[in-house]
């Protein structure tokens, strides 16, 4: 998995290397200071699961299977919300502002970023609910928490990367 | 210290009494291609793979060779010959010389360390697959991309698809669309390879198989999957925002909407050098195996060995833009990527002042893999001393883009990397059939295809020097070019008689080859332990190694090299 995150990460540098390149260079209006306002809700949401999958494996080194469903659930449900987000936020910029990939470079740019690190929140989610489901089942138990420890990797991950994502999108391209 | 009347502990495999008994049925076989996830029939699939892609590139090198033999030829139409250019360089980089890379890495690596299996067998049969589906997608752009004039065909944008040359205002038609398509499906394969080998090596090693006992083969192998795990992700980025760009209208590479065709260069590029190191990297492992046995002599200098390759592979990151020297770049740029390029020379060099210690003073055997190790090292310096002088940027300036250039990373990837899979294929082919391809024909093999490649390519630098551009349809009699370009031709000849020889020998070895038994070349690394062919589970029993040389502590009890190590 170390190495996935190695692989992963390549490739989001590529991508954060593009936006951060194109900063300002749209000829033609969007620009992200008008449109982006600072994900409060995705950000919260999505940080916080990053503890909530934390507790969850807590409980499942301690055996407390019960408190590992509920907090796994709260992690997934967080995952969940923070894609409903993205999808509102996309269709917002889509439908009220005119913002599509082909508009300008911040457009192109940008639904590349967010949408190459959306699809992997994604891909957590379905990890997730895949782990969800085989637990309710029974299928996991205690013996189990090296490989649950794995896919919390992931998700750190990708949280990781939605700080730079921040950092970079709502922050740096929208202050300059 | 070890006990010293331990020996190294090895299970005997049940071989089967003749090679040829247990090959089945052509219906049982197919089956068994498709559903295997065996590395060991995997990694064979790979260098099959790679050999049948390079019959068909090879081909339109010889179309392309054809072209060019006379000026002001016409054999093909200039569409045409933009497009054989295209498929032989992509094909050649990613369809034969990676499926040779992770070939070998697949079949030689869990033996040599002493492993049953791949760490994950599965995604090992996906790997293969998705590159195998990456090269028939690009093929197919010859059948599917039909339609308005000039628009169907292969690609015709080069192998390294310059924007906007690449975007869909230049390049109409879906053409590029498989080019990018097919890329980006044989990175993921080459990924997830990567990863599993890594794993492999690092989780799966015998017991008494420290790092600094793996075979250099396996050590060569870990730093190319570095560099396949953080390297290829910058090709698939950006075919990614290719398809962005030509499918759904994004503006990444269109100058016109203030987006820069610099940058693909840039990422191709971040790509493309390491990919260099991806490719030769392997070679360097399989001439470091060979080299000691034919030579009787352990292999010199083996920490450097390890160190150099390791620096050669951080180094490699950061040479990318000494192909874009007449890109025209900051005084500043052009001497960092100037001073890095020169810099990876002399790992390089150390590489092959050890391969020559090994060699010096040693009773050398003059085996066909033998042969191909020496010629692998001394087209290889050639290699790298026209690689220096085009890493002096205002020589660059001068010949970047001409023959020069052409002949400089032929002499790399045939001269080197198709020199050491030769000597590979030799070395490793009784452990793979049970039978010894047959010398004779190996050593018509060796001369033939070593007189066609200096024919070839020899003259291509001088051309090169003379002025003539690379890419070019034809050109006109009266500038110096005629003799070159027509030795050149003729050297396609000699390569395409080697060629068919050793297919004919692969064949005929199969069936008529001498029996080649455990241990053919008195080799030390553990995969001569173990029968040819090896059972599916590789060791009866797991092996246990206290040195760099097992199968030499097993022959020798009295003088084992683990008392000096």
């Amino acid at each position: 998995m170390i190495l996935v995150i190695m692989t992963e990460s390549a490739l989001f540098i590529i991508f954060v290397i593009a936006y951060l390149f194109y900063i300002g260079k749209s000829l033609t209006p969007p620009y992200p200071h008008q449109l982006l306002e600072f994900p409060w809700l995705g950000s919260i949401l999505l940080f916080g699961s990053s503890g909530t999958i934390m507790v969850a494996e807590y409980n499942l080194k301690k055996g407390l299977i019960g408190r590992f469903h509920l907090w796994w659930f709260i992690t997934l449900a967080c995952g969940i919300g923070f894609t409903t987000w993205t999808i509102t936020e996309w269709l917002k910029l889509i439908y009220r502002d005119g913002l599509t990939i082909s508009t300008n470079l911040f457009g192109s740019t940008f639904y590349s970023l967010v949408g190459l690190h959306a699809s992997h929140v994604v891909v957590g989610a379905i990890l997730l609910s895949a782990v969800l489901i085989a637990s309710l089942r029974g299928r996991i138990q205690h013996r189990h928490h090296e490989h649950i420890e794995i896919i919390s990797w992931y998700w750190h991950f990708v949280d990781c990367v939605w700080a730079v994502v921040v950092t970079v999108v709502y922050i740096i391209s929208v202050r300059s | 210290m070890a006990n010293s009347t331990r020996t190294i502990d090895i299970g005997t495999a049940q071989a089967p009494a003749r090679p040829g008994e247990e090959r089945g049925t052509l219906t049982g076989w197919l089956q068994d291609l498709v559903f295997t996830v065996d590395h060991k029939k995997l990694g064979l699939m790979y260098i099959g793979t790679g050999w049948l892609f390079f019959v068909l590139a090879g081909s339109m090198a010889t179309f392309i060779r054809l072209q060019l033999a006379v000026p002001s030829n016409h054999v093909v139409t200039p569409q045409e010959f933009n497009g054989l250019i295209t498929m032989h360089g992509t094909v050649m980089i990613f369809f034969v010389a990676m499926p040779f890379a992770f070939g070998f890495a697949n079949y030689i690596v869990p033996l040599q360390i002493g492993a049953r299996d791949m760490a994950f067998p599965r995604l090992n049969a996906f790997s293969f697959w998705v590159t195998f589906l990456g090269g028939c997608l690009l093929f197919m752009s010859y059948f599917c991309a039909p339609g308005l004039y000039d628009a169907g065909g292969p690609p015709q944008v080069g192998w390294f698809a310059l924007a906007p040359l690449n975007s869909s205002a230049f390049s109409r038609g879906p053409s590029v669309d498989y080019w990018s398509l097919s890329l980006l499906v044989t990175g993921i394969g080459s990924i997830t390879g990567g990863v599993n080998v890594m794993v492999t090596i690092f989780c799966y090693r015998c017991k008494g198989m420290t790092l600094y006992r793996m075979p250099l083969f396996v050590w060569m192998i870990v730093v190319t999957m570095f560099l396949v795990i953080m390297f290829i992700p910058p090709l698939t980025a950006a075919q990614i925002m290719l398809m962005l760009e030509r499918l759904l209208g994004a503006t990444f590479f269109d100058t016109q909407a203030g987006g820069s065709a610099i940058l693909w260069q840039h990422f191709f590029w971040i790509f493309g050098h390491p990919e260099v190191y991806i490719l030769v990297l392997p070679a360097f492992g399989i001439v470091s195996e060979v080299v000691p046995v034919f030579s009787r002599k352990p292999i010199f200098g083996y920490p450097a060995m390890v160190a150099a390759s390791v620096v050669i592979g951080f180094i490699s990151a950061g040479v990318w833009a000494h192909h874009m020297f007449t890109v025209g770049m900051s005084p500043f740029s052009t001497t960092f990527f100037a001073f890095s390029t020169l810099l990876i020379a002399i790992p390089t060099g150390i590489k092959i002042f050890n391969w020559l210690a090994t060699m010096y003073g040693g009773k050398i055997r003059f085996e066909v893999p033998m042969l191909f190790c020496i010629g692998f090292l001394f087209q290889f310096l050639i290699a790298g001393l026209t690689g220096v002088m085009l890493g002096v940027a205002p020589f660059d300036w001068q010949l970047n883009d001409s023959y020069f250039v052409i002949a400089h990373f032929h002499y790399v990837i045939v001269g080197a990397i198709i020199f050491a899979v030769f000597a590979g294929t030799y070395y490793w082919y009784p452990k793979a059939f049970g039978r010894m391809l047959s010398k004779k024909l190996g050593l018509w093999h060796f001369w033939l295809f070593t007189i066609g490649f200096h024919l070839t390519f020899d003259p291509q630098h001088i051309s090169g020097i003379l002025g003539m551009p690379r890419r070019i349809y034809t050109y006109q009699p009266g500038r110096g070019w005629e003799i070159w370009n027509l030795i050149s031709t003729i050297g396609v000849i000699f390569q395409g008689a080697a060629a068919v020889i050793f297919v004919f020998n692969m064949f005929w070895s199969y069936w008529k080859g001498k029996q080649a038994g455990e241990d053919p070349w008195d080799a030390w690394t553990l995969e001569w332990v173990t029968s040819s062919p090896p059972p599916e589970y590789n060791f009866e029993k797991l092996p246990e190694v206290l040195s760099r040389r097992p199968l030499w502590d097993l022959k020798h009890p009295d003088d084992p090299d683990w008392k000096y190590e």
